[in-house]
């Protein structure tokens, strides 16, 4: 399988602020592949090195076989880009949005005009298209941006955040125009979220913390390497509750979100020997299967909320990546 | 809702590298981007045309009452009338350069930032755009020529409009290069406001340039607006029928130490003031991401 994007010590500095260290990966072509992290993780970074739009401080990448800094232009003409921030002329309609698009991408012109109506049609605002944009809601305007992104036939489709800030319905419905994308056997999608349960519509997510990939693998391989079902409980008295965990059981707990919490084997049977002999009196107590957030837990020691309500190195990486 | 699987692209990416026609192409589109919202936003030309038309009607009439008699048959708004295109378009081109920071803002300057195009191909393309409107708004106060008793001859037209149609682009690759630094459109606006109206009072649009004070001398001959005033005037009182006593009062034009500066000159100053500010803009938006 060739590669469709191709990555090897890819590193971004802002100063003192390194916002991307020496990522590997590669990308086969026809895969959708995630970055998954908190803020400021270094995901928006790393797509921006890969769209050509920020130039890497070391490394290097290619992104459908040209190099994303020798050759430039090669590499904007054969992706498409859905940024986290819209990027629509709204004073325009949506057929002139997609117009404009395909006179600066070269498109030939006896093809714009079918291959408009192809996009139009495949996001559901074929009717629409007359209309100004600025009378769009949040959705359609996301869907409009995806039409647009994939109206020059890229063979790598970047999603920045594709669904942020967007209401549930419209999320989904953004996923199905995604997953039914993936059915073209042409397209790679690359895209970042951090909402874990959008992951698992990956085939492969990196897990992206602190400017490092910590993991790599499919959504199930990550789920079953972490193995153990999680327990959650609260208590009045939590870091007495999780030395007593140590002592008794022998067990490594955290405190996330105001919950003590830890990964065993099989959880059901063992809530009955932790209120037994733990000596602490316990409030509540959830029992849950690995998710991504277990993964995400496991590989980085912190839930992806604490993650970015974190210290005051994330919050500038965040500020980082919104200043540029 | 048709699946993906039906609607599989007719045409895939070409291979062949985009040259410099694909420039042109994109030249074009952001030209013709500039002329659909132009056309869109009627309040727009209204209200750019209310400042120039206060100043020839009621500034231009009011003040004639001071002056009366010593013009004889040629009206303050008639004087004043080269000004008033001049403001026009200076008004509208600076306002079409805000566009870029409100690109900007609204996201979709990234859109343009991101596509396989050239950067110059934006900022050339920007500039014709704004030209355009800038020189079309200029048209507007040109179709008033009547009105301040400037007859409507052809050549009279052509000549200025060509004249317009230079200041327009100048004036737009300044107010270009500007915003390719600035990224808040209130801060644009405020130094808009800070330079228009020296820009204009020095330009000679208001008051004749001879006999002035050596500071106000000198001052208004480091106005570029100067420069692209006069050859408007000149080409005005070509055609106006009034004695040479009272041309030379009015129409003095552009003096460098007693030697009065050829309209080609003139031209040519404005000219290479916009080839320069153009040149600057393309480099810094070479640099921006």
């Amino acid at each position: 399988m060739a590669s469709a994007v191709a990555v090897s010590g890819l590193t971004k500095r802002y100063g003192d602020l390194v916002a991307v260290d020496g990522v590997d990966f590669t990308v086969g072509t026809g895969e959708v592949f995630g970055f998954l992290g908190p803020n400021g993780a270094g995901k928006s970074t790393t797509i921006k090195m890969l769209c050509t739009l920020v130039d890497p401080t070391a490394g290097s990448a290619t992104v459908a076989g040209f190099d994303v800094v020798r050759q430039r232009d090669d590499v904007r003409r054969n992706i498409g880009l859905v940024f986290q921030d819209p990027t629509l002329d709204q004073y325009l309609t949506a057929e002139q949005n997609l117009r404009m698009h395909a006179e600066l991408y070269g498109m030939p012109r006896a093809a714009i005009r079918e291959r408009m109506q192809q996009v139009l049609e495949m996001v559901g605002l074929a009717e629409r298209a007359t209309a100004r944009v600025a009378t769009y809601s949040g959705g359609m305007k996301r869907r409009l941006e995806i039409a647009r992104g994939l109206l020059h036939a890229p063979r790598v489709l970047f999603l920045d955040e594709p669904t942020v800030g967007l209401d549930p319905q419209t999320r989904s419905s953004i996923w199905r125009y995604i997953t039914e994308l993936r059915q073209r056997e042409d397209i790679t999608i690359f895209l970042t979220t951090h909402y874990m349960d959008e992951a698992e519509y990956c085939d492969r997510i990196a897990i992206m913390d602190r400017g490092h990939i910590v993991v790599m693998d499919t959504p199930e391989a990550l789920k079953a390497s972490v193995g153990k079902d999680r327990v959650q409980f609260t208590t009045d008295d939590d870091e007495t509750a999780r030395a007593a965990l140590q002592e008794r059981f022998g067990i490594e707990s955290s405190i996330a979100e105001h919950q003590v919490t830890f990964a065993v084997a099989s959880g059901e049977e063992f809530v009955p020997r932790l209120f037994a002999e733990l000596g602490v009196p316990i409030r509540s107590v959830s029992v849950s299967r690995p998710s991504l957030d277990d993964v995400f837990m496991s590989y980085t020691g912190t839930t992806i909320r604490d993650a970015e309500a974190a210290g005051p190195n994330q919050f500038m990486r965040a500020m980082a990546n919104r200043v540029r | 809702m048709a699946t993906i699987a039906e609607t599989i692209p007719a045409w895939s990416a070409p291979a062949r590298r985009l040259g410099l026609r694909h420039d042109v192409r994109s030249v074009r589109v952001v030209w013709q981007r500039e002329m659909i919202r132009f056309s869109r936003d009627r309040l727009r030309i209204i209200t750019s045309l209310i400042q120039p038309v206060l100043f020839l009607f009621v500034l231009g009439t009011g003040l004639s009452t001071i002056t009366r008699g010593s013009s004889q048959n040629v009206n303050l708004r008639t004087f004043m009338y080269p000004g008033a295109l001049s403001m026009a378009v200076l008004f509208t081109a600076m306002f079409s350069a805000a566009s870029i920071v409100w690109d900007r803002e609204f996201g979709f300057l990234r859109e343009m930032l991101v596509a396989p195009i050239s950067r110059w191909s934006i900022v050339v393309g920007k500039c014709c755009g704004g030209a355009t409107t800038a020189t079309l708004q200029g048209v507007l106060i040109l179709a008033m020529a009547g009105i301040v008793g400037v007859p409507y001859s052809p050549v009279l037209f052509l000549v200025v409009f060509l004249e317009l149609l230079l200041l327009a682009f100048t004036l737009t690759a300044f107010g270009v290069m500007l915003a390719a630094r600035i990224t808040q459109i209130q801060a644009f606006m405020a130094i808009n406001q800070m330079l228009l109206m020296p820009l204009f009072f020095l330009s000679g649009a208001l008051f004749p340039l001879g006999n002035l004070p050596a500071w106000l001398q000198v001052t208004t001959r480091l106005d570029p607006l100067t420069y692209a005033v006069d050859p408007v005037r000149r080409a005005v009182f070509a055609h106006l029928h009034a004695s040479p006593a009272v041309i030379a009062r009015l129409n003095p034009g552009v003096t460098w130490n007693g030697w009065r500066v050829p309209t080609a000159l003139e031209l040519l100053i404005v000219a290479a003031m916009g080839v320069l500010f153009l040149g600057v803009a393309i480099l810094e938006f070479r640099k921006a991401d």
